[in-house]
């Protein structure tokens, strides 16, 4: 360890006093490893860890003595370890902050003692100790050279036989190894590390040169060596500082940055203290941690260097054949590809790993971007173009190989991106810009053409400009970035700002279409087009208005954008649409306007139906009065019309409000109407809608009366279409719960349907089949009807699934079905019942609350229930054990099952099913409507059990909630039940006045 | 004004009998106050320029000539008051094939029944502000050329007929006036007519 510790490890470099250990990855390494060794050395090596050292270790340690546990004699500001050495004296001695120890055993345990700040504590103790072997094994045996030092260890050993030594020798030996280990660790760690040479670094400092300057072009302002004296070897660096691997020292000024007074090392390039003033002299000192080359330096330090950079590189490769070097740039280009694949990969990881942070980040680096697009406006593209078309063939030659890395990254970007805003669409994507060295297609140069039209033309020309755009492929996502990328958004989000209604008119028809991809959507947020889009809703124009309401329509899907809307005043505006078509429908106008009428509604319903995924816009259109005006929609028949309808009160109908509403304004009627419609996502909504509101029995009722029965059960034949099929079984499933419309649906054979799917079918779509097959199976024909359809069997093998909203559903519909004898033998063939007991060790309350209760039908009706009950091992103390859940719903289901049980129970169990039954203190009502607790009683009555002063003892503990529990059951008609309650308070208060006796004897 | 004459002038029109009678007041009133020549039967170019421009808001000197000489149905470099009353028909009431055919009108001038290439141009020529240089803008410029043309030149005879003209406009309204506004806002139009009845 002296060696490696010695030599591998980074010191800094300043002064001579205490010298600290740089926090360099190698570093951190080294100290990992030593800590590893130590840790474990107390429990490899027990008896070399009680070898006292020589000298003991001293330094200052954050630790506190109260961290400090059993085998340690604590006091305020000292700890004294209790194992001593033979003199008595203690191996741990701290006396805040300063700490003494002398085993490698107390070193161990002080490191585990230490727990997440042990990192801290070794690096302490090193640096304190700069030569800990020689403290731990004394000073003759670290002065031995070490290439001979194992055979002078040898040698001295055999020399005294005494066991002391025989143990010194072996932590020595350790201790070697240690060494041993750090060193090859540091040597395979330094191998990893990139090293620069002096010509790399010169042509990377020359390739910076030529693209630095005034103006704001360029990557950097200067870049200028300290010294203009070159070595023969390449260096600048004066020779006492070349052996420590420095290269050169360069002043850099980036535009946003001061200047930097950066070292080029062979380890890497990191800042310097900078140059002194007076004497001109470089501060050698780090002050920064080490990057892999200057410009990845220069990237991190600078970010008007890193985006200037990245629009250079598209440029570089043909602006290079200008250079006066071709040589250099040559090699800069090959280095350059590797690490920006290199840089791409890192970046992907940081994307992943701190999402967050680069979010902000990433929204600073955008407005600093676009101020630079804005500002780079029209010229500079002009001037670039001559000199683009010149070398485009040549330059795809030469960068075929990096397009394709570049290709090939992005890709993966693309599969990130795309997960992500799959899983939750409000999620925030990876913002994605399209850099000016990806592989730019020749769309990009026309787009970024005609937005300079936009810019630059008066309102012809922005109309045939903006014509022109929409004929680009806009559903392709390439032209939707490249209209951001060269600020066409802005563009055309200030045109709707203006008084040219065709501006407008033209601007929103392409902000329609590009807002199909979520990042424009993102992007058309921050530049602030959603105010703009909202007050154009207002217009006069009608057309102006549907595209307004469209536009908003996409860009509202997600949570921001929508509360936007809603800030704007937008939720009013857009219900405000929705009455056009009912104000000139009154005047008998021409069928035209009548039509343009309808489809500014229409819009209107699509921009709700987008916001209304949020509840307080939910809340806001119902404000705005939208829930009447939607209801007199519902009555058109246009298809296009009443699908943003239904699916904005389809979204909406999960606010209890609206459910109101909705069977106030007698929507349902309407609702089932459409059920019948030829449209199929109509039919989707309609269903969604209908499954919302379904919870109230007077809706479902309303569905049955309206005739809404009968269509759903038609449309569970098409099973193609998995969105429908789920919206419409869900519908099936809400309706069921009454048993006139369940009574129904086997009328119109919709449980046979409902068994067939079963299987093969998406979990969405299982969930809502086996729920309605549970609510079915409460009538006794369902059930039978079932059985012989062989719907047990799909069902039961969909206990083993992991869906837990799936498993309720199962597990119910499992225990309906088990109420019938017959379906309860085929239940238990199948393995049934050993499932829904495995069930109850699901960590879902609901799945167990849910298992429990159909396990009440199965016991009751198993005829060898107990003895499978006890063949399940565990099986009562599992039931006892969920007693304990704070779950409501698994109590009560739990203890109907203990209830039906009872002869199963252990006496002990008894009784403390009891006492929990009672502590559950609030819900005593609703749990006396399960009859649970009498059954219990009555036992404990007939087997004298209250008698038992452990059990008295258990159900008195409990507190009040049991005896008054049991003292209502006296008052109960049931005689034997207040004989039972009776003789168990009694025993309890014997127990109580026993107690107290004793306390004053 | 004789009665028969303005009988006529309604059969052609989508005005009502009093609001022909009122836009020939008008007429009238403009000319009087235009012309002190007594001799003058209409408004010449520049009176007509000068109404286009307060009362329609338009501002482009070389369209403002161009509606004009659409207006002027019998080049006589004068407009009379059928020729007013019919172009106002259009320009206020028109039915979108009327207007379309307007608009063809006016941008085709030397009556060849094609809008050709250098006319575009010439339309275009202001279309773009002044950039670095004038080479610039005037690429820029037959850069939007080529773009209409590529968009409505259906036949690819590198000029637009008014069956090109027609299938482009239909096909996207926004092509109506894509050569340069020759027809009033809506919003003046809306004032224009109230305008008209209220004078009477």
């Amino acid at each position: 360890m002296g060696v490696a510790l010695t030599r591998s490890a980074q010191w800094t470099a300043a002064g001579y006093g205490t010298r600290t250990l740089e926090i360099t990855p190698l570093n951190e390494v080294i100290l990992k490893e030593i800590v590893m060794f130590v840790e474990s050395f107390i429990y490899k090596h027990p008896q070399e860890a009680k070898y006292v050292f020589v000298e003991p270790l001293e330094w200052k340690t954050n630790l506190d003595p109260s961290a400090f546990e059993s085998g340690y004699i604590v006091s305020e500001t000292t700890v004294k370890s209790e194992e001593v050495d033979k003199d008595g004296q203690p191996l741990l001695f701290l006396s805040v902050p300063h700490i003494k120890i002398r085993s490698l055993g107390q070193l161990s345990r002080l490191l585990l003692i230490a727990k997440d700040r042990k990192l801290k504590e070794a690096q302490a103790c090193i640096e304190a100790n700069r030569d800990p072997v020689t403290k731990i094994l004394g000073l003759d045996y670290n002065t031995v050279k070490e290439d001979t030092s194992t055979v002078n260890i040898l040698d001295k050993i055999t020399k005294d036989e005494d066991p002391e030594s025989e143990i010194k020798m072996k932590v020595g030996m350790l201790l070697k190894q240690l060494d041993l280990h750090l060193l090859n660790h540091s040597l395979k760690h330094i191998s990893l590390q990139i090293c620069l040479n002096p010509t790399t670094v010169k042509n990377d400092i020359e390739l910076l040169k030529h693209f630095s300057g005034k103006g704001e072009q360029t990557v950097l302002e200067s870049i200028d060596y300290t010294s203009d004296y070159e070595f023969s070897n390449g260096c600048r660096a004066p020779p006492w500082r070349q052996i420590h691997g420095e290269i050169c020292y360069v002043l850099v000024k980036p535009h946003d940055v001061e200047t930097l007074c950066v070292t080029c090392s062979t380890e890497g390039v990191f800042l310097n203290g900078g140059k002194t003033e007076d004497e001109g002299e470089i501060n050698y000192e780090r002050k920064s941690e080490i990057y892999k080359d200057l410009v990845t330096f220069l990237k991190e330090k600078s970010a008007k260097f890193s985006e200037n950079m990245s629009k250079q590189v598209s440029l570089q490769n043909l602006e290079i054949s200008y250079a006066e070097w071709p040589k250099a740039s040559c090699i800069g280009n090959k280095r350059k590809r590797e690490e920006r694949k290199k840089e791409r990969k890192e970046k992907e990881k940081k994307k992943r790993e701190k999402k967050k942070n680069e979010k902000k980040k990433r929204e600073k680096k955008k407005r600093k971007k676009k101020k630079g697009e804005k500002k780079k406006g029209v010229g500079e593209g002009n001037k670039s173009k001559s000199k683009t078309k010149q070398n485009k063939t040549k330059q795809k030659r030469t960068t075929g190989e990096y397009l394709l890395i570049l290709k090939s990254a992005e890709k993966i970007e693309e599969i990130l991106s795309d997960s992500s805003s799959e899983n939750e669409e409000d999620e925030e994507p990876p913002d994605r810009r399209q850099e000016a060295n990806a592989d730019l297609p020749s769309e990009y140069w026309q787009i970024q053409k005609l937005v300079k039209y936009l810019k630059g033309g008066n309102q012809t020309a922005t109309v045939i400009a903006l014509r022109s755009m929409k004929d680009f492929n806009l559903a392709q996502e390439t032209c939707q970035l490249a209209i951001r990328d060269v600020g066409g958004l802005e563009v055309l989000i200030n045109l709707l700002d203006t008084d040219e209604v065709k501006c407008k008119i033209g601007s929103l028809k392409i902000l329609k279409e590009i807002s199909h991809n979520p990042q424009i959507r993102r992007n058309i947020v921050d530049l602030g087009g959603l105010p703009v889009m909202v007050n154009i809703l207002d217009s006069p124009h009608k057309s102006l208005k549907c595209l307004a309401a469209e536009t908003i329509a996409n860009v509202a899907k997600f949570r921001r954008a929508r509360r936007a809307v809603r800030h704007h005043g937008g939720i009013t505006k857009l219900v405000a649409l929705l009455d056009c078509a009912q104000s000139s429908a009154k005047p008998a106008q021409s069928s035209l306007y009548d039509a343009r009428d309808v489809e500014v509604a229409r819009c209107g319903a699509l921009a709700l139906w987008s916001c209304s995924k949020s509840n307080a816009n939910k809340e806001a259109i119902r404000q705005a009065g939208g829930i009447p005006l939607l209801a007199h929609l519902l009555k058109t028949s246009h298809e296009n019309m009443l699908i943003p309808v239904v699916g904005t009160l389809q979204e909406c109908a999960s606010e209890e409000n609206y459910r109101a509403a909705i069977k106030a304004e007698r929507i349902i009627e309407n609702l089932v109407k459409n059920l019948n419609s030829e449209n199929e996502q109509l039919q989707e909504q309609c269903a969604m809608a209908i499954y919302q509101c379904a919870e109230d029995k007077e809706t479902r009722d309303l569905v049955r009366l309206h005739g809404g029965l009968k269509p759903l059960a038609s449309l569970l034949n098409n099973t193609d279409n998995k969105e429908r099929l789920a919206a419409v079984t869900g519908a099936i499933w809400k309706c069921s719960i009454s048993k006139e419309n369940a009574t129904k649906f086997r009328e119109y054979e919709a449980i046979e349907t409902l068994v067939g799917l079963l299987t093969d079918q998406p979990e969405e779509v299982l969930v809502n089949v086996v729920g309605a097959l549970g609510e079915c199976c409460q009538e006794y024909e369902n059930r039978v009807l079932v059985r012989k359809c062989g719907g047990l069997q799909p069902l039961v093998n969909l206990l083993v699934g992991i869906n837990q909203t799936l498993l309720v559903n199962v597990t119910k519909a499992v225990g309906a079905c088990a109420v019938e004898p017959e379906s309860m033998m085929i239940i238990d063939r199948l393995d049934g019942v050993r499932l829904l007991w495995s069930l109850l060790k699901n960590p879902h309350p609901d799945v167990k609350a849910s298992a429990a209760w159909a396990l009440c039908p199965c016991i009751q009706n198993a005829k060898d229930a107990g003895e499978m009950v006890r063949c399940l091992v565990g099986g009562l103390e599992l039931i006892v054990n969920l007693l304990k859940s704070d779950n409501k719903e698994v109590l009560a289901s739990v203890s109907n099952t203990v209830s039906n049980n009872i002869l199963l129970y252990s006496m002990r169990h008894l009784a403390e099913a009891i006492s929990r039954c009672c502590m559950w203190g609030r819900n005593r009502v609703a749990f006396g409507e399960y009859k649970a607790v009498a059954p219990l009683v009555r036992y404990l009555k007939s087997n004298d059990l209250s008698e038992d002063v452990d059990n008295c003892i258990t159900i008195h503990e409990n507190g009040n909630g049991a005896v008054k529990l049991l003292l209502g059951m006296i008052g109960s008609s049931d005689h034997d039940l207040q004989e039972a309650a009776a003789g168990c308070i009694s025993n309890i208060r014997r127990l109580a006045l026993a107690i107290d006796k004793a306390r004053y004897t | 004004p004789p009665f028969p004459k303005i009988k006529k002038i309604i059969r052609e029109n989508t005005f009502t009998v009093l609001e022909v009678e009122c836009l020939i007041r008008l007429f009238h009133s403009l000319v009087e106050r235009a012309n002190v020549r007594l001799n003058n039967f209409g408004l010449d170019r520049n009176a007509f320029r000068a109404i286009l421009h307060s009362v329609f808001g338009m501002t482009d000197d070389m369209l403002m000539n161009r509606v004009f000489f659409a207006f002027d149905k019998d080049n006589d470099n004068c407009i009379n008051a059928k020729e007013w009353v019919k172009g106002l028909s259009v320009f206020l009431r028109g039915t979108f094939e009327e207007k379309l055919k307007f608009c063809f009108e006016v941008y085709y001038l030397n009556g060849d029944g094609y809008i050709s290439q250098e006319e575009i141009f010439d339309m275009l020529k202001n279309s773009l502000h002044q950039q670095s240089s004038e080479e610039e803008t005037d690429e820029g410029i037959r850069e939007l050329v080529d773009i209409t043309l590529k968009k409505m030149d259906y036949d690819n005879d590198g000029k637009i007929s008014f069956a090109d003209f027609e299938k482009a406009v239909k096909e996207d309204k926004l092509l109506l006036e894509v050569f340069g506004p020759c027809l009033p806002e809506a919003k003046v139009e809306c004032q224009q007519l109230k305008l008209v009845k209220g004078t009477f």
